[in-house]
């Protein structure tokens, strides 16, 4: 393995050299300060602590850091100025999806990431992209609402 | 005149949470700052005969019993489990020792290192076990920590004169909290004082357990609570042992010492939801009434007393459900086990007791051939009736409505009828829940407390409120703020809540027993109607108002008699499941649910309340299994323990009916807690008539489906 790789992180060329199997979790959070990213489980299952990676929503636990070279992320700091995450934002609250919110930033980047493949997602759809995003307080239901409302309000190119 | 309290607005905390700003105990740093991790006991009941420690580098510390300078007992209800393992351990995963140092990698491998010499002793696994007479005592004379019973009326007359008597056992599971935040806590020594930061429901709790271990005042102890991601009662007297374990290591160490939970040990070692074996008796007149009830309620406690007592109390006084028995005798037991200690969890005792007695009804109503849901009704308790304890319910209880308008929503009757004798892979099925909750502490609880909540209105006419009752995602800092602001007529901008810091707030009690609104949000109105009145006066005013139960309570602890509660908020859930024949796979299909909580605060926030609260009462029904084999907790991960996902949960329809308490802020009653109690027995009731079978445990699993059906 090299011993410095490169990537996009939040629009921006960053390098990292040193330990290449540490998580991409740690990383962020501790040498980047990315702190929006959480720790729930640890075990890639609840999603606290997805990015974008690539697009694609991806517990970043699970994810190790030499893994990403040459890819693009984004963590919810980086996407909290775009239009979309305002329509996004604004939906939650309406929605009322967010409670104790240790999962609502990882619940935001899967709704991204969803959005920005399939703008209009059935139910069934949003189920499925989210099944790897847990939420203990709000029974999810809310939270499915809250993409539904999102996708509808419309004026935004996802 | 103002919009309604009810009208939902937009939480004060959404926006911070939704972009990640809110800092929980996790995200927290501080200079120096040093990490600890726990070696626990690998047995479920040992002396520890040595333990050998590898030479450590610099700056690497372990703590232990040696290090806490005051009393080694977490200060629960009594002196407790102690924060670290003195010579001997009574559960797999107790606390031995912390090992603390700055680098995470470095205390795993000393762990790894530290080799700990048992001397198994004979241990207790079962509730079953530890009631036999020849069993090893691992708690007084009984292994029981507490034996409590009641009676109202003349049971033993009434079973005399009896024309059918029914029995049956239900036993429920474990259920894990599963807070997406695991526990953690910081701990951090400067200048002969502790200051605590803690993910917690509680900060008076730790407060307290905390000064006892230093064997310090309590004034030189400080406890701040972090924002909390989630608790569910598991994050009630659990976060005392380790504010006090990061306390003595801070000590030790004189640098900020942070503790944070992996996932595993977090399931595997925190307190959990109550197992329990339930033994129903009930008697029948001829016009197939129930005359009396005798009722047995076991819980596994685990190897420490903990809250159990109070568990099992809140348990015992739900025992005979929403149904008006004249004649009962109920008995409590929370028996003593090596296994992990349980605790707190949202409905504390409820939900077993309410799942037992709804099986019963449902199985009375089998035998005597009447429709369940009128068997039902004509037992349905009313104004004016009284309660299993023998208190008077003075206020209106509507469950003749609710009952009429959830019948209309969800058409459960016809389907019950429908759902009879269906043939092919995929059968489908209703059934019914009704429950209550009692508002605030059982017993004498509040007035033991006195809970104190103080309004401070500062010269630019901004309020502040102080109370230690925290923010876990209920909607406390929301809900609060509103009462507030709508008792002054003054923005909600103008009205401050940070999270409770012990040396600014005074005790208002913990936030625990669906009693954050209704009673402390009830001192918080009654301060602010006083504010308001001297609103003019100069310079900063504070107001501080103290809880003290309505006069009408009447509670008599030794015999359990009279008024446990002083209100309930009431509510009936139906649920509709499919059961695949082939797998046994049950998939909850709708829900319907109805529920009288006085005013909700906020109905969005209550609505989020419901959805939650259902959907972890069909888990816990359902797919949430865990199992003690040996005293070990066989699921470890999340894959293992499964919550429901969103491929999982059904479409909630729900409603409220206003019913205003005369003693809660704005009318409101409690809720938090009784939108978990329902969900599961109607899961079950649903099983029941999809298979036309008889469920008597949870949660209800393929394989014991598949069982009965091939009986
Ligand atoms: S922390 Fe990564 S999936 Fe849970
Ligand atoms: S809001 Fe608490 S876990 Fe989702």
């Amino acid at each position: 393995m090299s011993d410095e790789i490169r990537f996009k992180l939040n629009g921006e060329t960053v390098s990292y050299s040193g330990n290449m199997v540490r998580r991409l979790l740690d990383v962020l959070r501790d040498d980047f300060g990315l702190l929006g990213i959480k720790e729930g489980c640890g075990e890639g299952e609840c999603g606290a602590c997805s990015v974008l990676l690539n697009s694609r929503n991806v517990p970043s636990c699970i994810t190790l850091i030499g893994a990403v070279d040459g890819s693009e992320i984004y963590t919810i700091e980086g996407i909290r100025n775009t239009e979309q995450f305002a329509v996004l934002s604004e939906s939650f609250a309406e929605a009322g999806a967010v409670q104790c919110g240790f999962c609502t930033p990882g619940m935001i980047i899967a709704s991204l990431s969803l959005l920005e493949q399939n703008p209009s997602p059935t139910r069934e759809q949003i189920q499925d992209a989210l099944s790897g995003n847990l939420c203990r307080c709000s029974g999810m239901n809310m939270i499915i609402e809250a993409i539904q409302i999102a996708a509808n309000k419309g004026g935004v190119k996802w | 005149m103002n919009e309604k309290i009810s009208e939902s607005i937009v939480r004060v905390d959404a926006h911070t949470k939704i972009g990640g700003q809110t800092k929980y105990v996790g995200d927290m740093k501080f200079d120096g700052m040093l990490y600890a991790k726990t070696v626990r006991s690998l047995h479920p009941r040992a002396k520890i005969l040595s333990i050998d420690i590898p030479d450590i580098p610099d700056g690497y510390f372990i703590v232990d019993k040696n290090d806490v300078p005051g009393k080694n007992r977490v200060k629960i209800l009594i002196y407790d489990q102690p924060f670290f393992a003195e010579g001997a351990v009574n559960y797999i995963g107790e606390p031995i020792l912390l090992v603390v140092g700055p680098d995470r990698d470095i205390i795993s491998q000393i762990i790894s290192q530290i080799d700990i010499e048992y001397e198994p002793l004979p241990a207790v696994l079962t509730i079953e076990d530890a009631l036999l007479e020849n069993s090893p005592r691992i708690y007084g004379q009984d292994n029981c920590f507490v034996s409590h019973e009641y009676i109202k009326g003349e049971p033993d007359d009434a079973f005399a004169n009896a024309d059918k008597i029914i029995d049956g056992e239900y036993r429920t599971g474990y259920q894990e909290q599963l807070y997406i935040e695991p526990q953690g806590v910081i701990g951090i020594y400067e200048n002969h004082r502790m200051t605590i930061y803690g993910s917690m429901q509680c900060p008076y709790y730790a407060h307290r357990a905390i000064a006892e271990g230093l064997g310090w005042s309590e004034d030189k102890v400080r406890v701040i609570q972090t924002t909390t991601g989630g608790a569910f009662g598991g994050k009630e007297e659990y976060p005392s042992l380790l504010s006090g374990q990061v306390a003595f290591a801070s000590l030790k160490t004189k640098k900020p010492v942070k503790l944070v939970f992996d996932r595993d040990e977090d399931i595997q070692t925190t307190t959990k939801r109550h197992p329990s074996v339930i033994h129903h008796r009930t008697a029948l007149d001829s016009n197939g009434t129930i005359i009396a009830a005798d009722i047995d309620i076991k819980f596994d406690a685990g190897a420490y007393a903990g809250l159990s007592d109070v568990v099992l109390q809140r348990g015992m006084f739900c025992a005979s459900g929403v149904y008006n028995i004249p004649n009962l005798r109920v008995r409590g037991r929370a028996v003593a086990t090596n296994t992990v200690p349980n605790g707190a969890f949202r409905g504390f005792g409820a939900p077993q007791a309410f799942f037992a007695m709804d099986m019963q009804i449902e199985k009375i109503a089998r035998i005597i051939g009447i429709n369940s849901l009128d068997f039902r009704l004509k037992h349905a308790l009313k104004k004016g009736d009284r309660t299993c304890t023998d208190g008077l319910l003075r206020h209106d209880v509507k469950i003749p409505e609710m009952m009429s308008r959830i019948e209309e929503l969800s058409d459960i009757r016809d389907k019950i009828k429908k759902f009879k004798s269906q043939t092919g892979r995929i059968r489908k099925g209703i059934g019914l829940s009704m429950f209550y909750h009692g508002c605030g502490f059982t017993g004498n609880g509040e007035e033991i407390i006195h809970g104190t909540a103080t309004l401070r209105k500062y010269p630019d006419s901004k309020v502040e409120i102080l109370t230690s009752n925290v923010e876990m995602g209920q909607g406390a800092l929301t809900a609060m703020r509103k009462i507030v602001a709508k008792s002054l007529e003054i923005p909600i901008e103008d009205v401050i809540y940070e999270n409770p810091d012990t040396s600014r707030v005074p005790d208002s009690g913990p936030t625990v027993a669906s009693r954050t609104t209704v009673i402390v949000g009830g001192l918080l109105k009654s301060a602010a109607d006083e504010l308001k009145q001297r609103w003019n006066e100069p310079g900063e005013i504070e107001v501080s108002k103290t809880y003290h139960h309505p006069k009408y309570i009447e509670w008599n602890q030794e015999t359990m008699h009279g008024d446990a509660y002083p209100t309930y908020s009431w509510g009936i859930n139906v649920v509709e499941v499919e059961v695949d024949t082939l797998t046994y796979e049950i998939t909850p299909k709708k829900v319907w649910a109805i529920f009288d909580v006085g005013v909700p605060i906020d109905e969005r926030m209550m609505r989020g309340q419901i959805e939650g609260g259902i959907v972890q009462g069909l888990g816990y029904g359902s797919i949430e299994v865990m199992e003690n084999i040996g005293g070990k907790i066989q699921q470890g991960t999340i894959t293992d323990y499964t919550i429901p996902t969103a491929k999982d949960v059904p479409e909630i329809v729900s409603e409220m009916l206003d019913n205003p308490y005369e003693y809660g802020p704005f009318g409101a009653k409690c809720s938090g807690e009784l939108t978990l109690i329902g969900a599961a027995p109607a899961l079950a009731a649903a099983v029941e008539n999809a298979l036309e079978i008889e469920i008597n445990k949870i949660p209800v699993r393929p394989e014991e489906l598949l069982e009965k059906m091939e009986l």
